[in-house]
Formats: C-alpha cells, sequence, structure tokens
C-alpha cells in the first residue's frame, strides 16, 4: 500500500515574527509560533517542520528553550532545524521533543555527522536539508548556510551521499522558488527523488493546491511543505488535504 | 489512575509521550531508576534510537532486570511504544546481533524495499486489527497513526499480534498479551486516534 502523502506546514521562526507583525523579541517570537502549534494541532495537521534560518548566520545552537515550549503541545510529528552542529545538539533537541531533526550547513560541511546522528539515533530522525538554486544553464547547485553559500555541489550528488550517510529523509527547498508561492522546482525534486530511496519531500514555492500535487506527482516527493502558502493565504493543510484526496491520492484519515 | 512510570534510556524523546499522558489525565513519571519502577502502576517504554545503545543503556542503569521483574513477575501493565516494542523481543538485528527484553519470542529485522516501498516507513498509515484487543477499543479501524521506522519486530506467535500494516511487505503495528502490550507507532504524535489508544492502555 502506497504510504498516505503528508502535507506540512514550515514554520520559519522569522516568518512567524513577521505573521504577528511583532519585532525580533524572542519571547514574543514564541508566543506567535506557540499559536500556530496550538491551531495545526487542533486541526489535526500532519506534521510540522520548525526551521531557525538565522541560527546558523548569527553562529548560535538551536533555541532549546523555544523547541522545548513548543514541543510541548506539539502532538503530531516535529522536525527541528536550524543551527545543528553536533551530535550533541541533535540529542538535546530529541530530548526537548523534537521527534526529527534537520541538518543542512553542517551536514554538506561535515558528512560524517550524518552517518554519527544515524548511528547514535536512528536514521528515522536525521532529515537532510538540501536548499539549491537553479544556475543559468539550467543545472542546480546546493547552497549552505541559509542559501549565502555557494558549495558547488550538484543537488542529486548531495543527496545520495546524505542516503549513504544514512540520512532518513530529504528536505529539498528551491531557495529561488521559496516564498514566490509560484510552484516547486520540480525538476529539481523530481531529480533528487528519483536518485534516492528514502523520502523526498518537496519544499519552496507552493502556492496551490495545484502545486502540492504536482509535487508529488510529477516530482514523486513523498510529502510536501509549504510555508508562505498557509501563514499568508487563506488557504489551509485540511482544505489541501481534501484536494489531494479528490485527485486520487492516498491521504490520512 | 495510577503512577505511570515512563522509562528514560536517555535516547529519545520523552517530553511528548508524557505531555501526551498528562493530556489523558495521568501524570507520570520520567525515570531511570530501578527503584521507581516498583511504585508504578503502569510502565511505558517509549523510543527513538537504536537498538543496540537502547539495550546497553537499559542494561547499565539495571533496568533490564527491573523492568521484567515488574511486567513479567508482578503483571503491572506494559507499553512498549516504536523501538519500546522492539526491544520487548528476543533478538534486535540493528547494525549489530543484540540481544533484546526477550519478553516476547521474535527477532527485529529491517523493513523490506524490495517491493518499492521507501524505507525508513514514515508517515501516517493504516492498522490492520487482527485480534482483539483493549489498546483499541472504541477507535474506528480507518484512523491512521504515525510511524517513523525503518525496524520492525517479528513475532514468531500469531497470537501476540494484534495488528498489521501492509507497508514494506506488511509488518507487525500492535500486539498484545496478557498484560504487555506494544505499538510500532507513535500513540503520542498520533493526536485524536493515539490519544484514545493511550486512555485505553491507562484504563487496564
Amino acid at each position: 500500500m502506497p504510504l498516505k502523502v503528508r502535507i506540512m506546514p514550515t514554520l520559519l521562526y522569522k516568518d512567524v515574527g513577521l505573521v504577528k507583525g511583532i519585532g525580533f523579541d524572542s519571547w514574543r517570537r514564541i508566543g506567535a509560533a506557540m499559536q500556530a502549534v496550538k491551531v495545526y494541532n487542533l486541526r489535526q495537521v500532519d506534521e510540522l517542520v520548525l526551521l531557525d534560518i538565522r541560527a546558523t548566520l548569527d553562529g548560535r545552537g538551536p533555541d532549546l528553550a523555544m523547541v522545548d515550549e513548543l514541543a510541548d503541545e506539539c502532538f503530531m510529528p516535529l522536525t527541528v532545524g536550524g543551527g545543528v552542529r553536533t551530535v550533541d545538539d541533535v540529542q538535546a533537541l530529541l530530548q526537548v521533543g523534537a521527534d526529527k531533526v534537520s541538518l543542512n550547513t553542517m551536514a554538506i560541511q561535515n558528512p560524517s555527522l550524518v552517518r554519527d546522528v544515524a548511528d547514535r539515533f536512528g536514521s528515522q530522525c536525521v532529515v537532510v536539508s538540501i536548499d539549491a538554486r537553479r544556475l543559468d544553464d539550467g543545472t542546480h547547485r546546493v547552497f549552505t548556510r541559509a542559501g549565502t553559500e555557494d558549495t558547488g555541489l550538484d543537488p542529486v550528488a548531495v543527496a545520495q551521499g546524505a542516503e549513504r550517510q544514512g540520512a532518513g529523509e530529504l528536505l529539498v527547498t528551491s531557495i529561488d522558488r521559496d516564498g514566490t508561492m509560484g510552484g516547486y522546482d520540480i525538476e529539481l525534486i523530481r531529480a533528487v527523488a528519483e536518485a534516492v530511496r528514502i523520502p523526498v519531500i518537496a519544499s519552496g514555492g507552493a502556492g496551490t493546491y495545484q502545486d502540492l500535487a504536482e509535487g508529488l506527482s510529477v516530482g514523486h516527493a513523498s510529502a510536501v511543505a509549504a510555508a508562505s502558502m498557509f501563514h499568508f493565504t487563506e488557504r489551509t493543510p485540511l482544505e489541501a488535504k481534501r484536494y489531494l484526496g479528490e485527485q486520487g491520492f492516498a491521504i490520512r484519515h | 489512575m495510577g503512577r505511570v512510570a515512563i522509562v528514560n534510556t536517555g535516547l529519545c524523546n520523552l517530553d511528548s509521550i508524557a505531555r501526551a499522558i498528562e493530556e489523558c489525565g495521568s501524570s507520570p513519571t520520567v525515570t531511570d531508576e530501578p527503584s521507581d519502577l516498583g511504585q508504578a502502576s503502569h510502565i511505558v517504554l517509549p523510543g527513538v534510537g537504536a537498538f543496540p545503545e537502547a539495550m546497553r543503556r537499559l542494561r547499565a542503569r539495571g533496568l533490564v532486570d527491573e523492568m521484567t521483574e515488574q511486567v513479567i513477575g508482578k503483571q503491572i501493565p506494559f507499553l512498549g511504544v516504536c523501538l519500546g516494542m522492539q526491544l520487548m523481543g528476543t533478538v534486535g538485528m540493528e547494525s549489530e546481533e543484540t540481544q533484546g527484553l526477550a519478553w516476547i519470542d521474535g527477532s527485529v529485522t529491517p523493513l523490506d524495499p524490495t517491493g518499492g516501498d521507501r524505507v525508513p516507513h514514515i508517515g501516517w498509515n493504516s492498522v490492520e486489527l487482527v485480534r482483539e484487543t483493549p489498546l483499541f477499543r472504541d477507535i474506528d479501524p480507518k484512523r491512521d497513526f504515525y510511524f517513523v521506522h525503518s525496524y520492525a519486530l517479528r513475532p514468531s506467535l500469531a497470537e501476540t499480534v494484534t495488528a498489521v500494516t501492509s507497508y514494506a511487505g506488511s509488518f507487525v503495528s500492535a500486539i498484545s498479551t496478557g498484560n504487555m502490550h506494544g505499538v510500532q507507532f507513535h500513540p503520542e504524535k498520533s493526536q485524536q486516534a493515539g490519544f484514545a489508544v493511550l486512555r485505553n492502555f491507562l484504563a487496564l
């Protein structure tokens, strides 16, 4: 039986601040994020992704106190990323309630970290997040440090490397599409999904329910993530699920 | 409801299971002290993590003997969740062959991706009840539960199997025998349906 497709709202710490129009006060940002977690919980969302996209740039580790508070109210699977540098960071996140930890910059700079985390905690909690840009010649390139640093690497090669090191899942984000709500970079998603045997989460650019369907059917993703679409439009994960169900995708009951 | 002890292997996410049990109206104690288990009315062994490391830690803390004493000796209601269910088996084959708690005859082997299903099995899936069990009392059989795993316990006795899930071939998604219960999915992450399973367990 094919696995049910998952619809995953992504909370970016930065976005959470913007949604509520609050400044960068950490306590108030928790308030806004907490509200989002509670709403998604109530609406039986399939899974939630929480990314602290400033952590690496600010040279910080994960904000454990914040994750702890949010996870306490999160009775759905929670993936947390941003600033994860060591096996100890992963352990600390799992202990405050993350179900999976997303590795980005460090996984690419130091692939053995993926292996160390998988050996210690199991592959199922290791998500490797790959951020890629499309170049003028149509090829893709992986960037780290929240999209600021060109690694010169090809996303398919990075994906296969991550799979070999024991990653359980890949979150593949198109930097160019991110926030545009113009649809996923389907070529990117599909190239990665076809090159690996582990689940791929399509990310970056979803604006409509049709975009989600395309990520699954054409992109061959196992799950679809969206941030702006759920935070800035009237579209909801529940309606998205209904739409996908009508389109013949196996959805969760 | 009595005292619920959640066994801490030091490997996994205990906040969510503890919070879920609180939401179900109980006040759990998270512990790695063998003496706390003696006071427990219910024991929950949660789990995310690797089989060998979890067994090593349980042994090092003296928890294997104490859990066996409570669960097999005194028949305290026990729930193994995910890796916690797998640890109930005789032997685990994750990265190296490791002896389990050996309460249920069976080995823990990798899910089989040859049919084209992606492994790890991550996501919401159905469970097909094959035997009456108090754990699933009054739960709509169509409800999905959340799974995250690459391995599964293959019990040798069919009587212990209460639910199966058809993925990566097929695997056992719930077991029950006497006071011992195990679920391969995560009730603490399965929202309403998961809470119903936890409430059913706590009512035992």
